[in-house]
């Protein structure tokens, strides 16, 4: 006897929506609207106090956003998630729920640029700061755990180094600690890893990236586990204890697994407002419905282009955790056993100079600021993503003057190639005249 | 909120509201291995609405202390026993599924504190497929993924909690496995196997009673909660359509609509 749940596919075009609630309408219809029609007095009452379901007003929820919501939760295997307007309002949203004024995160310092600017600059502003540990560094996350810590965070494969965090080594310090295990999973999307299975309590994404796939909207989810018992101790206040701004109620003993996206919507959105648009929440869908398909494709067009870079001439060191050499090669087969995402970074030789001269030649390859595109993305972090910092906290973040960070998409594997060809061709030249 | 009975901590949801010993109280009885969550679109609605609502968490399972009952009969006793530590003489019963089997056992057992009772998902007998409760008396998660299945329709098969944001299926998992499996869902699934009396109990009763059974229910189909309504005299008998056997949160909204109806008729506030 086995359980006849819908499997992974199947939720990603499914999860969230009933064609019979919806006039039979078989694509989940946009609901492009502010607010929603009270029955009467009482069901506004009901819906205010949280004693029904339902939607009052688009910066709390909507209903297309409220299907993305699920599938997402769905796919990663979560009780719960909400949606925001970009994956830094989802991390900005996350914390903000756990954290008040006096509090401490530890975070991988492998991190996307805009999070570690969040967690080192922004953040302080409100009184919570940061001690960045190095993603291989597991003993250093439990070091940097202070009393007012109120969650580790981090990027599986961080950003742009490719190291990979021992996340289940990791969440065993966490929960030893009494403290969430924060995951941006961006890279990954819920096809390559679920990050629940390896002991992650809250996961956030950029949804702008892999999991909406055509890069033409921008949208962030934050999702729950489920699992974490906020009540074990006294570091959560505001979600076990009696909350002002409703009612005097108690997240945590009221909502149980879904306590922290309950908190999220009731208060953040409520109070900051990164609503996601009911248009780009559809948009995401149309990408999440083939995402299966596409990272495969990603995945196998990436482990291509690294046996290619691994044997080009022009290429000093490529860093992928399916590259055998790669450090954490062994640890990825174990989380991301479908393949490893699709993000590579590899130095070029001839250095800075170099890496200019293949960015401003390659022509299929785009050059630009972001990730997870169905087609293929270049850049040089030391002078776009990552300028803002200097040579020392650069090298703390895993970056060099050679790199370049290479975004695979789903081309033709033969014409990435092709064109990365005419890249590293012009990149020779300056390196010839400096020779003479 | 927290309190004693019988020297074990008891918790209750409130339904977000203080609890005012000079209201009505009804008190919501949840099925096998869950919690006081489950009630969470039913209980805040007549807590807010001028009555005392206790949702509680059986013995052993989540925020209440001491170990799970082993039979119907002894959580019917234990229902009394919660009357009495709160300071009530009467109460209304809600139960769902298992919740079903204790209300019925309890309001025939106590016929004087018992003044309503209303059945969602409910059944004379509960035997349990044998396969299930062998996975559940082991601990094995395959039992509570099972259970998720059985327990919701077609239509909750795809999500669409009213909650927006909210995923059924995943909830429901966390929730039975936020303790031991087999301390609480092994617990209770075998002491539905073995109890027998539910049509007797259901013979007996003489009190406004409410049946609200779902047309796609694979856990107590619908064929047998009608059954044990006809063994109720005077039973209201609803069908929701196109849902499983989590009417309470598949169908929030009409699960509330029936049950506040007959709530304010035969339970009013005075
Ligand atoms: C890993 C990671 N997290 C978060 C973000 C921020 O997401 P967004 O651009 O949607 O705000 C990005 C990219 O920008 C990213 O790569």
């Amino acid at each position: 006897m086995d359980p006849k749940t819908y499997k992974f596919d199947t939720l990603s075009l499914h999860a969230g929506y009933q064609p019979d609630k919806n006039g039979g309408s078989r694509q989940v219809p946009i609901y492009q609207t502010t607010s929603y029609l009270f029955d009467d007095v009482d069901h506004a009452a009901a819906l205010f106090n949280l004693e029904r379901g339902g939607h009052i007003y688009s910066r709390i929820s909507n209903p297309t956003v409220g299907v993305l919501e699920e599938r997402v939760a769905a796919l990663e295997g979560g009780t719960a998630a909400i949606a925001t307007s970009s994956g830094m309002a989802a991390i900005f949203l996350a914390i903000m729920t756990l954290c008040e004024s006096g509090d401490h995160i530890v975070a991988s310092s492998q991190v996307y640029g805009g999070t570690a600017n969040l967690l080192r600059l922004t953040l302080p502003k409100f009184g919570i700061n940061t001690t960045f540990v190095k993603p291989r560094d597991t003993e250093g996350f439990k070091k940097a755990i202070q009393k007012n810590t109120k969650c580790i965070f981090g990027e599986l494969l961080g950003n742009p180094g490719n190291e990979l965090m021992n996340m289940p080594e990791v969440a065993d310090i966490a929960h030893n600690a009494g403290l969430p295990l924060m995951i941006d999973s961006t890279y990954q999307t819920p096809y390559l890893c679920k990050p629940f299975d390896f002991g992650a309590d809250i996961v956030v994404h950029s949804l702008t990236k892999w999991m909406a796939g055509h890069g033409s909207s921008m949208a962030g989810i934050i999702v729950e586990g489920g699992k974490f018992n906020w009540m074990q101790n006294d570091k959560f206040p505001s979600l076990t204890k009696e909350y002002e701004g409703y009612h005097g109620l108690s997240f945590a003993e009221e909502f149980g697994p879904v306590a922290f996206t309950m908190k999220a919507r009731a208060e953040g959105m409520r109070d900051f407002g990164p609503c996601l648009s009911p248009q780009n929440a559809w948009n995401v869908m149309q990408g999440i419905e083939t995402l299966s398909v596409r990272m495969e494709k990603h995945c196998s067009n990436a482990e291509k282009m690294v046996e290619y870079l691994l044997a080009h001439e022009s290429v000093a060191w490529v860093s992928h955790p399916s590259a055998p050499d790669h450090p954490d090669y062994e640890l990825a087969k174990k989380i991301l056993p479908k393949g490893r995402g699709s993000m590579i970074a590899f130095g070029i030789k001839g250095g800075k100079e170099a890496g200019t001269a293949f960015i401003n030649n390659v022509k299929l390859a785009s050059h630009l600021a972001n990730v997870g595109d169905t087609r293929t993305l270049v850049i040089h972090p030391a002078s776009a993503t990552h300028s803002q910092m200097d040579e020392a906290t650069l090298k703390f973040a895993g970056l060099s003057q050679d790199m370049i960070r290479l975004s695979v998409g789903i081309e033709d594997i033969d014409d990435i190639k092709n064109d990365f060809e005419d890249g590293f061709r012009a990149a020779k030249k300056p390196m010839l005249v400096a020779n003479k | 909120m927290k309190f004693n009975v019988n020297n074990e901590e008891v918790f209750a949801s409130t339904g977000g509201r203080p609890f005012d010993k000079n209201k009505p109280l009804i008190i919501f009885i949840h099925g096998s291995g869950l919690t006081h969550m489950c009630w969470v679109l039913q209980t805040r609605y007549f807590a807010f609405h001028g009555y005392s609502v206790l949702a509680l968490d059986l013995p052993g399972h989540g925020l209440s202390g001491g170990k799970s009952l082993t039979s119907v009969e002894e959580m019917a006793d234990w229902i009394n026993d919660v009357i009495d530590a709160v300071g009530f003489n009467q109460t209304s019963l809600v139960g769902h599924s298992q919740g079903c089997l204790v209300a019925l056992e309890c309001a025939s057992r106590y016929p004087n504190k018992i003044k309503t009772l209303s059945l969602m998902g409910g059944a004379g007998a509960i035997p349990m497929n044998p396969e299930l409760l062998a996975l559940a008396e082991n601990s094995d998660p395959k039992a509570v993924d099972l259970m998720m299945d059985f327990a919701h329709g077609p239509s909750g098969h795809f999500g669409g909690h009213p909650v927006p944001g909210l995923y059924h299926l995943n909830t429901g998992s966390m929730l039975v496995q936020s303790k031991e499996i087999k301390d609480t869902l092994g617990v209770d699934f075998r002491a539905c196997e073995n109890y027998t009396n539910g049509f007797e109990a259901a013979k007996k009763l003489d009190l406004p009673t409410l049946s609200i059974l779902a047309d796609k229910d694979r856990m107590c189909r619908l064929k047998d909660g009608k059954k044990l309504a006809d063994h109720i005299k005077g039973s209201d008998v609803h069908v929701i359509k196109n849902c499983g056997h989590m009417m309470l949160l598949e169908e929030a909204d009409q699960t509330l609509a029936i049950l506040k109806r007959f709530i304010l008729d035969k339970y009013p506030i005075t």
